[in-house]
C-alpha cells in the first residue's frame, strides 16, 4: 500500500493526487470496519492456502491407495494422525483434497470474473458512451441476459457441452455474469461522460480509446472492484453448484461441490464425507461477501442495498 | 393503470424473444453432431432416424426452424422431448406442482423469517439480537442451499429421524427442502428490511405517529414497514431468479419431483427439446413475476403513479 514516492514525483497533476487520497482514504476507512478486516484475512489466508497447497497438504490429493496399491483397508477412514479428516472411498486424504480444492475454487472465480470483465466492460462502456441506437442494442442483450435465472442458464450452457469440465465451467460462468458487470459500468460511464475533465480531454484532441481507457474506466473502477469482490464470492457457489449437480468439474478432480456430490452417499453412514467440502465453501464465501460488502460501504455508498 | 399494465407486458416480450433465441441458439446452433444421433445412440436404424428427423422439422434450413420453434413457443408447444416423446410442456405442466409448492413455501418461510428478523433488527440496532440476525443472515447468503439441505438431512432425518431423507407426499417432506432452499433468501430479505427500515425509522412522520401518542407497535407495523417494504419486494422478486436457480439444487438434494431435476435428467440424457423448454418456461415465469412485483408497487405506495 505504500505509493508514497509515485505521489511525491506527480504531485503537480492534481487528477493522480486525488485518485490517491481516494484510495488512501477508503483503505483507513475500510481498516475501521471489523468484519470487513475478518473477511480479508479469511480471504488472505485461501489464497495463501491455495498458493502453498503442494506444501501444506500431507499427501498428493490425487493418489487412491485404494485403486493404486490395492490398500482397500484405507477406504473411508475415520480421522486420523496421518490422515487428519480421514479418507474418501478411493483412501484419498480429504485434507489435501480440500486444501487443493481451494485452487480450483479461486481459478474459477478469478478466470470466471476475468471473462465477464472483459465483455461487461467493453460492452458497458461502449454502450454508456456512444448512446443511441448502440446503446439500446446493448441494453437489450443486457436485459435478456438478465432475464434468464443464473444458475440455470449456467446450466443450459453447460448442456451444450459434450464432455463438461472445469474450462466449460469458466465459460459458462463467465457468459452468465458480464450482464451485471455490464450494467454497472453502463449507468457509471453515462454519468461519467458529461464532467467536465472528459470534455477537457476531448477538446485536446484525444480520442474515444484513449478518453475512456484514460479517463472513464478509471473513474468508475470502484464499483467494479466491489461488484468483481462479490462476483468471486457467487462463481465458487455456483460453480460447486455445477460440480454438485454432476455437470461441473469432474471426477477425480479435488472440487469441493463434486466432494458433497460423493459425500451423498454417505449421510447415513459417514456424514464427516459432506462436513468439510461445504465448510470449505462456506468459509471461502464468506470471507469474499464480508470483504465485498465492506469495500462497497467505502467504495460506494450509493449501491448498498 | 391498465396502459400501464398492457405496456409492461408489452415491453416483456422483445425479452422473451431474445431468450427464446438463444436458448435455441444454445442447443441447435452451438450442439456438435446430430441430435437424433445423441438422442437414439449409435447403433439406432438410419431408417428410422430419418423418419424422426423428418417428423421434427431437422431437415429444414435452420431459420425455418427458428421461426417455427418461436410461433410454437408462443403457442405453448416447446416441442417433443427426445427421450420420452412426449410434449415438453405437458412433461413441464405435470413437474410443475410439486416445483410451485417446493418455491412458494420456500418462500413463504423466506418473507417470514427475513422482515421478522429485519425488523427485531432495525428497531433495537446494534442489540444483541441485531448481531444473532445480522450473522446469521450474512452466513445464510455464503452457504450453499444443497450443503445446508445434506446437513438438515443428517440432523433430522438421520439423527433424529424426525423427517423424511427425501422424496414427496405430505407436508412432511416438504419441510426440510423448503427451510434449505429459503435459507438464501431470507437472508437477503432480513439484510434487505433491516437496511430499509433504519432508513424509514429516523423520518419525521414516524416522530409524529409516535408524538401523538401511538403505539409503537402500530407506529412499526403500519407506518414504518408498510414504507420499507418497497424495497423488500423489489429484491424478492430478483431472488426469485436465485430460488429458480437453487430448486434444481434443493429438488436434486432431497429427491424432489419437480421441474429442476427433470432438467438435470435431461442434461445428463441430452435431451435437448426438453433442457430447452425448461430453461424458456423459468425464464417466462421469472419474468412475469418481476412483471407482478413492478405493478404491486403501486398498491403499496399510493403515491406511485402508473402513468
Amino acid at each position: 500500500m505504500n505509493v508514497e514516492p509515485e505521489v511525491r514525483q506527480e504531485s503537480i497533476e492534481t487528477e493522480e493526487v486525488e485518485k490517491y487520497s481516494q484510495w488512501k482514504d477508503a483503505w483507513r476507512r475500510l481498516r475501521k470496519n471489523k468484519m470487513a478486516m475478518i473477511g480479508l484475512g479469511i480471504t488472505l489466508v485461501v489464497i495463501f492456502v491455495a498458493i502453498f497447497a503442494p506444501l501444506l497438504a500431507p499427501h498428493d490429493p490425487y493418489y487412491s491407495p485404494v485403486m493404486e496399491d490395492g490398500q482397500a483397508e484405507l477406504s473411508m477412514q475415520g480421522p486420523s494422525l496421518s490422515y487428519p479428516l480421514g479418507t474418501d472411498r478411493l483412501g484419498r486424504d480429504i485434507l489435501s483434497r480440500i486444501i487443493y480444492g481451494t485452487r480450483i475454487s479461486l481459478i474459477v472465480g478469478v478466470i470466471t470474473q476475468l471473462i465477464a470483465l472483459a465483455i461487461g466492460i467493453t460492452l458497458g462502456s461502449v454502450a454508456g458512451y456512444y448512446g443511441g441506437i448502440v446503446d439500446d442494442v446493448i441494453s437489450y442483450f443486457i436485459n435478456v441476459f438478465l432475464a434468464f435465472p443464473f444458475l440455470l442458464f449456467a446450466i443450459a450452457i453447460m448442456a451444450v457441452f459434450q464432455d463438461p469440465g472445469i474450462e466449460q465451467v469458466f465459460l459458462a460462468l463467465g457468459l452468465v455474469t458480464w450482464p451485471g458487470l455490464a450494467r454497472i459500468v453502463r449507468g457509471e460511464v453515462m454519468s461519467l461522460k458529461e464532467e467536465e475533465y472528459i470534455e477537457a480531454a476531448r477538446s485536446l484532441g484525444a480520442k474515444d480509446f484513449r478518453i475512456m481507457t484514460k479517463h472513464v474506466i478509471p473513474n468508475c473502477l470502484a464499483p467494479i472492484i466491489v461488484t468483481v469482490t462479490l462476483g468471486v464470492a457467487g462463481a465458487i457457489l455456483a460453480e460447486a453448484g455445477l460440480s454438485f449437480l454432476g455437470i461441473g468439474a469432474q471426477p477425480p478432480m479435488p472440487s469441493w461441490g463434486l466432494m458433497l456430490n460423493a459425500g451423498r452417499d454417505y449421510l447415513r453412514s459417514d456424514p464427516r464425507m459432506m462436513w468439510f467440502p461445504g465448510l470449505a465453501i462456506m468459509i471461502t464465501v464468506l470471507g469474499l461477501n464480508l470483504f465485498g460488502d465492506g469495500l462497497r460501504d467505502v467504495l460506494d455508498p450509493k449501491m448498498r442495498d | 393503470m391498465l396502459t400501464y399494465i398492457i405496456r409492461k407486458g408489452a415491453m416483456a416480450i422483445p425479452i422473451l424473444i431474445g431468450i427464446a433465441t438463444i436458448t435455441f441458439l444454445l442447443n441447435f446452433v452451438f450442439v456438435p453432431g446430430d441430435p437424433v444421433r445423441i438422442a437414439m445412440g449409435t447403433n439406432a436404424d438410419p431408417d428410422t432416424m430419418e423418419t424422426i428427423r423428418e417428423e421434427m422439422g431437422l431437415n429444414d434450413p435452420l431459420i425455418m426452424q427458428y421461426g417455427r420453434f418461436i410461433g410454437n413457443a408462443a403457442r405453448g408447444d416447446l416441442g417433443i422431448s427426445y427421450t420420452t416423446r412426449r410434449p415438453v410442456m405437458d412433461m413441464i405442466l405435470s413437474r410443475l406442482p410439486a416445483t410451485a409448492m417446493l418455491a412458494t413455501s420456500a418462500m413463504a418461510i423466506a418473507i417470514i423469517m427475513g422482515v421478522t428478523a429485519g425488523i427485531v433488527s432495525a428497531v433495537k440496532p446494534y442489540s444483541f439480537w441485531d448481531y444473532i440476525f445480522m450473522s446469521g443472515a450474512m452466513v445464510g447468503v455464503s452457504m450453499p442451499v444443497y450443503w445446508l439441505g445434506l446437513v438438515l438431512i443428517v440432523i433430522f432425518a438421520v439423527n433424529f429421524n424426525l423427517l423424511p431423507v427425501g422424496g414427496y407426499g405430505s407436508y412432511r417432506h416438504l419441510i426440510l427442502p423448503a427451510i434449505a432452499l429459503g435459507s438464501r433468501q431470507a437472508a437477503y430479505i432480513a439484510r434487505m428490511t433491516r437496511s430499509s427500515m433504519l432508513e424509514i425509522i429516523n423520518k419525521d412522520y414516524i416522530k409524529t405517529a409516535r408524538a401523538k401518542g401511538l403505539a409503537e407497535k402500530i407506529v412499526i407495523i403500519k407506518h414504518a414497514l408498510r414504507n420499507a417494504m418497497i424495497p423488500v419486494i423489489t429484491v424478492i422478486g430478483t431472488q426469485l431468479g436465485y430460488l429458480l436457480g437453487g430448486t434444481v439444487l434443493t429438488e436434486v438434494t432431497f429427491s424432489w419431483p419437480g421441474i429442476g431435476r427433470m432438467a438435470i435428467d435431461a442434461v445428463f440424457r441430452r435431451d435437448f427439446p426438453l433442457i430447452q423448454g425448461t430453461v424458456l418456461f423459468l425464464a417466462a415465469v421469472f419474468i412475469i413475476v418481476n412483471l407482478l412485483v413492478d405493478l404491486s408497487y403501486g398498491v403499496l405506495d399510493p403515491r406511485i403513479r402508473y402513468d
